[in-house]
Formats: structure tokens, sequence, C-alpha cells
């Protein structure tokens, strides 16, 4: 079984298809789509490395974050921010509060995957 | 700035116009020939008796010879003046230019207004690129669908084996998305082609919802009395509401707004309205309303032309009833001053102040505001504030009633000739009321400021 991933991002088009290239390429996928809830979930399925969007309903992927790291439970998942809004600020801001790499919004499916293989170590 | 500088050529045009000689009018007020000359070149002050004298001979009211046109000339070259500080203007000879020089006077004039205007709307334009929480949607929607259609179009071009149930499935995908960006770039163009007129158009779903409103006052006739539910037609058939989010906000404007007129039927409210001096908080009481039903209520009154205003706890204004006592800004900050903020560092402290435009002394108003928490997640949530404030005319409440001093507010800063304020943020491009905007609002300045 591959490495597990948990995608946090609320647009349903973007996430199968990001679930459908990750599972092709060997990931086991989980999925989630409400920023409320992630920290619960990211403790549930306990995921090699987190996708997670910036714009989240109910709550930010900067606060999902923030509380991430503040937790000595998942001081080092590693995590990968997407955001559509691509501004220097928001960039630095996410890693400020320790995101573990970046991506904007749009990307290609062999960025995605590259970034999250590189996350984990995964060399083929 | 004295306005009597003018007068000068005011009795010359008169006397002119009379076909009256100089000599013959110096002769019949008293004075040489030559100190009547200075005077008609504005080059000597003239009031009292002499200006009397003069008036009477010219068969004019005094007040034709020290008022006219061009007080609202030097006005606005007084404030090209103060915009530029660094330019050594002779202030004390502007009345002299005007009245020498009409027409470059009035070209000067002319320039400045036209500068204010311009830098009004770059303010404008600029708060709404950097804050507009329209266009970050908008722009987040846009690139969120580009996201999902250049990952999509990906898989379907680089995927050889694809199976044909998860082809039809990145398909139809494709075509949702590609449909919601259609829609998206169009509702993007409008609003930037919107930013080109001169008058910006409606945008915002929250704009929607306040064209709506604003075209009939407030006042939904068909949700008055005992008719039936007549919503979703007023929506359907209500121009101003182009999007569904407008839509949406509208009807769940109109459904409290019909609670509300069956809780306060129209006519048995106006006329408690009037014998309760239009006071909300005795209005709650008579009809066991919250103060804040009883605000859109009053708002609601047909032609009554009381203003309402509502903002959030972050001060943003969520709900404009323009009057023109007290207009609103459409973009930025409001007025610091106003009651409607006040009341938001006094949840629940109801606040009735009188008040005057500062670019309307003299013409004085009442205000009601009041803030209300609310617990939309219950106990363990936030409070979530709104303040609202009712602006209402000398008509209705009679402005000497008031239990509070008399305050000066503005519109906003950049446009607010108040001098001195000290909850100015920035300096006004109507030059004076500047004047004092190094220093920052000061605690208690508020209290100090509008009672």
């Amino acid at each position: 079984m591959g490495h597990h991933v948990l995608l946090i991002e609320d647009e349903p088009n973007i996430m199968e298809a990001i679930r459908f290239v990750l599972s092709r390429d060997g990931w086991r996928v989980s999925c989630h789509s409400d920023g409320a809830t992630a920290l619960a979930e990211i403790a549930r399925v306990r995921p090699d490395v987190v996708v997670l969007d910036v714009m989240l309903p109910n709550r930010s992927g900067f606060d999902v974050l923030r509380d991430l790291r503040a937790d000595p439970t998942h001081g080092g998942l590693p995590v990968l921010m997407l955001t559509a809004k691509g501004q220097a600020k928001d960039r630095s801001r996410a890693e400020g509060l320790g995101a573990s790499d970046f991506m904007m919004k749009p990307f290609s499916n062999a960025e995605v995957r590259d970034k999250l293989r590189a996350l984990v170590g995964w060399v083929d | 700035m004295p306005r009597s500088a003018l007068t000068g050529s005011r009795i010359r045009e008169r006397r002119t116009a009379l076909g009256l000689r100089q000599s013959d009018l110096a002769v019949q007020v008293e004075i040489s020939p030559s100190y009547l000359n200075l005077i008609e070149h504005n080059r000597r002050r003239i009031a009292g008796k002499l200006l009397t004298r003069i008036a009477r001979a010219l068969a004019v009211d005094v007040s034709v010879l020290t008022q006219g046109a061009e007080t609202e000339q030097l006005d606005q070259m007084g404030a090209a003046a103060a915009a530029h500080p660094d330019v050594a203007v002779e202030l004390d000879r502007m009345d002299e230019l005007v009245g020498r020089y009409p027409g470059w006077s009035a070209l000067i004039a002319t320039q400045a207004r036209r500068i204010a205007a311009l830098e009004a709307r770059v303010m404008s334009l600029a708060d709404r690129l950097a804050h507009d929480p329209f266009l970050s949607a908008s722009l987040h929607d846009l690139l969120s669908r580009v996201a999902a259609i250049q990952s999509t179009a990906s898989i379907l071009v680089e995927t050889e084996d694809l199976d044909d149930n998860w082809r039809k499935r990145f398909e139809r995908n494709l075509h949702d998305d590609s449909a919601r960006l259609a829609t998206g770039a169009a509702a993007l163009v409008g609003y930037l082609d919107a930013e080109g007129e001169p008058e910006l158009g409606v945008v915002t779903p929250q704009e929607e919802l306040e064209a709506f409103l604003n075209a009939t006052g407030f006042h939904v006739a068909g949700l008055e009395g005992s008719v039936p539910d007549l919503i979703d037609r007023l929506v359907r058939d209500a121009p101003a509401l182009q999007s569904d989010a407008g839509r949406v906000l509208a009807r769940d404007y109109l459904r409290r707004y019909r609670a509300e007129a069956l809780a306060m039927p129209l006519e048995t409210f106006a006329a408690a309205a009037q014998a309760q001096g239009y006071d909300p908080a005795r209005l709650a009481v008579r009809f066991g309303q919250s103060v804040g039903a009883v605000f859109r209520r009053l708002a609601a009154l047909p032609d009554a032309g009381i203003g309402l205003v509502v903002c959030d706890g972050s001060g943003a204004l969520t709900l404009r009833k323009t009057t023109p006592l007290l207009p609103v800004p459409r973009f930025g900050s409001a007025c610091a001053l106003w009651p409607l903020y006040r009341a938001l560092a006094q949840p629940m402290a109801p606040l009735r102040v009188v008040l005057e435009h500062a670019a309307r002394p003299d013409e004085r108003f009442v205000c009601f505001a009041m803030a209300q928490p609310a617990y939309p997640q219950g106990f363990a949530g936030p409070a979530v504030h709104e303040s609202a404030m009712l602006v209402m005319p000398p008509e209705r409440v009679a402005p000497q009633d008031g239990i509070a001093p008399l305050g000066r507010i503005g519109t906003s800063c950049r446009v607010c000739p108040l001098d001195g304020c000290p909850a100015r943020r920035e300096p006004s491009v109507l030059g004076d009321g500047g004047a004092g905007a190094a220093a920052p609002a000061l605690p208690g300045a508020l209290t100090a400021r509008a009672g």
C-alpha cells in the first residue's frame, strides 16, 4: 500500500481530479471538504501528507494549519497548501504558519504529484 | 474669506446697468469719483453706512451687492489653495483675482473641482480593488474553475487507458466547470465594465438588495396587510435582483419584512409611531418586538424620510437606506463619529443624538442607534454584533428634545470639511477639513465631539 494523502478541498471537481491522478500514481487517497472538522479528520485518518486548501467553508486553511502546528502530535506532518489567490502575502503567511510547501491554482497534475512525492521522500 | 470683497464688481455692474456715470454716483453718495473707482475695482473694502447709501442710490437691497455667485467660486478656489499648502498662493488677494479675472478664476475653480472628483474616484476604485469581497471571491472562483478544468483536461488527454465510465464522468465535470467559468467570467466582466461608468453599477448581491429596497423607499406594499405571500413573485419580477445570491438575500429580507409587517401592521404602527414620538424603544414595548425590528419597520414607513444604516461588528456597512440628511458612502469607511459606531462599543445601550452634518450646519436631525449581539452558534460560539442607526428628519422628532448635546458628523473623511476633527483618519479633498489630519482619533474624542 502506498503513501496516504488527505485532500482537504471544497471544490468537488478539483478533488475528484487530484484523487484520480494520485490514486493512479499509487497513493492511498482520503478526501475531506470542511474546514471546521479538518483537524478531527486528520487525527482520524492519520495521513502521511495533507493537501490543504486555503479557502474552505466554515474555517480557513490558515486557521487549520495554525492549530495543526500547535499540536505536537502533528508537528512533523507535511502540509501542501493550495490557494487560488496566488498572492505573495498568502504564500508568506502559509510559510509563516509552517506550511511545508505551497501551490497556486491553477496547477498541473504533475506538479501536485511531484510536490507530494518530494514531501514524503518518495523515490522511484 | 470676506465675501464682501467682490461688492465693488457688483456695484459697477449695477451702476452700468442703470446707465449711471461713476462721477454721478460718487456725488450722490458723497465720496470722490477716484475713491468710488477704487471700490468698484475691489481695491477698497466697503461696508456700513457707505454701502447702505450706495445700495439706496442703486435702488437695490444691500444683500444684492454683498452676495453673489462668486461665493461658491471663492470657496472652490480656497479649497484648491488649501490642497497645495506648499504653493505660496496670495490668499489675501483671491477676491481681487475673482473680481478682475472672472474667466481665469472660473477655470481654477473648475479644475479644482475636477481634481477633487477624480481623487475621490481613484480612492473608491483603489479601495474596491484592495478590499472588495466580491472581486476577491470572483477571482477565487474563476481560478478554482480553471484549476479543475486544467486537471480534468490533463487526465482526459494524458490517460490513454481511461475507463469509459471515468471518461464520461470527467467530461461531465469539464462541461460543468466550463459553464461555471463562463458565468463567473461574464459576472466579472460586468463588474469591471461598471467600474468605467460615471455612476458605478450594482455589482454585489448586497448592492442588488439595497437597489431593490431603495427603489421603493424600503416599503414593500405587496407584503403589507393580509395579502397572499408574494415574496417569490416580488423577487422574480425585480429588475435590480440580477444574481442568484442577490435573490437569496432578498428572499431572506422579505421573509423577515413580512413577519414584522404582520407583527406591526402598517396603519397601527404608523399611528403608534406618531403617538410615541417615533421612539423605537417605546414602540418595541408597545408591539412586543425587538428594537432592531422596530428600526426596520420605521425605515419601511412610506414617505417618512427616515434613513437606516446597519453595520456588522467590524464596522462594515451591510445595509443602507439613503436619506438627503446624511449621505452614506458606498465604498470605504464612513465617519467614525456616527452614533452607529459608538453603539457598537456599548451593546444594548440605546443612543439618541441630535446632529448636524458638517457640510450643512444648522440643518439638524436626530439619530437613534443601538447595537445588539446575536449568538448563532449558541453559548459556545462567539457573540456576533450588529449595529443599526435610524436617521430621523426634524419634522418627525423635535431635535430640541434631544437628551444629548449637539454633535457634528460627516459622511467620510475624504469629503468632510470638519475642521480639527478628533476622529479624522485622512485629509479631506475639501482642503480645510484636513487641517487636523495628522492627529489620530483619541479615546473619548467621540464623547467630546458628538455628544
